[in-house]
């Protein structure tokens, strides 16, 4: 008994050990910003910017000077998740199901390859592309005229799909990649149409990976800055650039700290909403599986 | 980097080794060692190309120095040759307004040694402690009797220099004149136009005291004013405009050469390149005013590498240095050593120096715009609206 609770003790110590970067990291790195972030949106702006100890709603009651920023990222970042799972998913799939081993392979490198440069230099390039000299240009020639690319909300939205695109892949892919092909057969054998079968087999099945690319490529771009501050000019504001601002130019911290504790608790809910649908759906089609 | 390199040494201490060497009281190795002329020789045979620099300086000041400037605003080869002489690389961040240099000082850690304020600001940076009383013995190239009085003022805050000259010019706006042939030389025909025939082509800098001011220009108030009333007005103009901009930044050359933009609120050197580049491209000075600028150079409090803060200083306004800058990026300076070596075309060049009765009712910008909170959350609603 007593070497026993020995082991256990020292086992519990070494578990505690090993958790202890964690869980500093997240205490440094998260949760004590996360309550400096909260105290100051309770404060009040110094005279020459910053933060002043204060208690008041103030920052609070702002927020509707803000809403086209939220409206903007409320409407954006659920629109690029979408079009990215419709653009992802076909291409998962036939890297997963269809292409030969040499095939996906190529693909699988074409899609990594674009990390191997910085994102940032990535997005400038699309300024020229989007600009009036890239595609606009080569549409003109075909008797577009006047088509305005850059600084509009499809720019932002071009650069979120081609940004976020990989995120949404892998996850797709990984999930249909262990799919089990002898249940496409069963179910085709059991006289379901490709349709059917994709909808009730295939789909559900890639649930997981759809989800985990959805949520991930969701997250990043409630918070997304880089894009609409190259590819929309300062005219398609999202909340990450209303906050870029708020620190860095007007320097009203409490009024930032306001900002970015709504944003959080936007996400919070919106996530939270989407994985119980999510969860829903999952039951009730397990369900009409048995 | 960092290579350690003996001693300067002077004229009398050289004879006196040199002596000493002839006498045999010392050995050539020592000789060679003390003087540098070991390492001027070994340099030499190991064929570095150019110019390899002043040994004084050679890595005695550090590796790098860091510098947060504006946009089109310095000569790379200037740079490059800085690094060349003292070894210490020079790495630049550029920012679109003072009110973004200052949120970074405010946070601290910035690691910048040089940056470059405009004079309204620097009262500021001395009240918030964030910037560093000059030891101009240590600037010999700042010569105080070279420079006009009313751009050296700014730099000084109760009788302590802080900050010494960089350049100085005007805000006014760059049209395309291929694409827009009306007249236009009022701030009232810029922001009327911009809702007009140049929907979506317009820029105006991300940059409250510009954009804010010269809207504020529009009804014929000071390019200064803090007052609700006025703010106001000229708020509503810049939510009316907003649809019919092209974009909100202070760097607005690419725009401007690709022709997406034909407009835009523009600083004298940029006018002066693009207009270099591409003639149809003019600079204008709105008659109403405007704003009237200088800008510094100046170390922030926590600068982590004061000698090559200086170093780097004292190199950029050694006048054929300044000369070189002023040639690549088009700003005027108030030294006069140094505008006797830029060639005439520039010096006799309206962009840079604009007639009196436009530059006369131009001003200089006041401190409380950069600390007003009023102009600032204008700018951010604007800009989020």
């Amino acid at each position: 008994m007593a070497d026993g609770t020995a082991i256990e003790r020292r086992q519990s110590r070494v578990t505690a050990m090993l958790l202890l970067p964690t869980t500093l990291w997240f205490l440094l790195l998260l949760v004590m910003p996360l309550a400096v972030v909260l105290v100051f949106s309770f404060g009040e702006r110094a005279p020459a910017g910053g933060y002043e100890a204060a208690f008041t709603l103030e920052q609070y009651a702002n927020l509707p000077a803000r809403l086209t920023a939220f409206t903007n990222t409320l409407t954006l970042a659920p629109l690029g998740t979408a079009l990215c799972v419709i653009i992802a998913y076909p291409l998962a799939y036939y890297l997963a199901v269809r292409a030969g081993a040499r095939v996906k392979l190529m693909l699988l490198v074409l899609v990594i390859v674009p990390f191997w440069t910085s994102f940032l230099i990535r997005t400038y390039a699309w300024i020229y592309i989007l600009g009036g000299r890239g595609i606009p240009r080569l549409l003109d020639m075909v008797g577009i005229e006047d088509l305005r690319l850059i600084n509009t909300p499809t720019a932002v939205l071009i650069g979120i799909v081609y940004g976020y695109l990989p995120l949404m892949v892998f996850p797709i892919y990984v999930s249909l990649e262990k799919l089990d092909k002898r249940l496409l057969e069963a179910s085709d054998d059991l006289g379901a149409t490709p349709l059917r079968t994709f909808l009730q087999v295939t789909l559900p099945l890639s649930m997981p990976g759809l989800v985990t690319g959805s949520l991930l490529v969701f997250i990043l771009l409630m918070g997304e800055y880089l894009i609409p501050a190259l590819l929309g000019g300062g005219k398609v504001f999202f909340v990450g650039n209303a906050l870029v601002d708020l620190f860095l130019q007007s320097r009203n911290w409490p009024f930032g700290s306001a900002v970015a504790i709504a944003l959080v608790v936007i996400m919070l809910v919106a996530i939270a909403a989407y994985l119980a649908l999510v969860g829903r759906e999952r039951t009730r089609s397990d369900a009409s599986l048995i | 980097m960092t290579r350690k390199f003996p001693d300067p040494i002077g004229a009398d201490e050289f004879l006196r080794q040199l002596r000493r060497y002839q006498k045999g009281s010392v050995s050539r190795r020592h000789f060679l060692g003390v003087t540098g002329l070991g390492l001027a020789t070994a340099v030499m045979a190991s064929a570095v190309p150019g110019l390899r620099g002043r040994a004084w300086a050679q890595g005695k000041i550090g590796d790098r120095v860091s510098v947060a400037t504006w946009p089109n605003y310095f000569n790379p080869d200037n740079y490059a040759k800085f690094t060349e002489m003292t070894g210490a690389e020079v790495q630049v961040s550029v920012f679109g307004s003072n009110e973004e240099m200052l949120a970074k000082l405010q946070a601290g850690g910035t690691g910048w040694d040089v940056f470059v304020p405009t004079n309204y600001t620097i009262t500021t940076y001395v009240d918030l402690d964030l910037i560093q009383p000059l030891d101009l013995s240590r600037i010999p190239n700042f010569v105080e009797s070279a420079y006009e009085a009313r751009f050296i003022e700014p730099g000084s805050v109760n009788g302590q220099v802080y900050a010494v000259p960089k350049n100085w010019g005007t805000t006014g706006f760059v049209v395309n004149r291929d694409k827009l042939k009306m007249p236009l030389d009022t701030w009232k025909a810029f922001w009327d136009v911009t809702r007009a025939e140049a929907s979506g082509r317009v820029m105006v800098h991300d940059y409250q005291l510009t954009t804010i001011g010269n809207a504020l220009k529009y009804f014929g108030y000071s390019f200064n004013s803090v007052d609700p009333k006025e703010l106001a007005e000229a708020e509503k103009l810049l939510i009316e405009s907003k649809p019919h901009l092209f974009a909100i930044n202070s760097d607005y050359q690419p725009s401007m050469r690709s022709t997406d933009a034909w407009m835009s609120i523009a600083w004298t050197g940029d006018g002066l390149q693009l207009n270099r580049d591409m003639p149809e491209i003019d600079y204008v000075l709105g008659k109403e005013g405007g704003e009237l600028w200088s800008d510094f150079y100046a170390i922030p409090k926590e600068a982590p590498h004061l000698d090559a803060a200086y170093a780097f200083i004292d190199f950029l306004l050694d006048p054929e240095v300044n000369a070189r800058e002023v040639e690549a990026h088009g700003y005027p300076v108030p030294d006069t050593r140094t505008t006797a070596l830029l060639p005439a075309e520039m010096t006799s060049n309206p962009i840079m120096y604009p007639a009196k009765e436009l530059l006369d009712p131009l001003e200089f910008g006041a401190a409380v715009t950069l600390t007003d909170p009023l102009r600032a959350e204008i700018m951010a609603r604007f800009k989020a609206a």
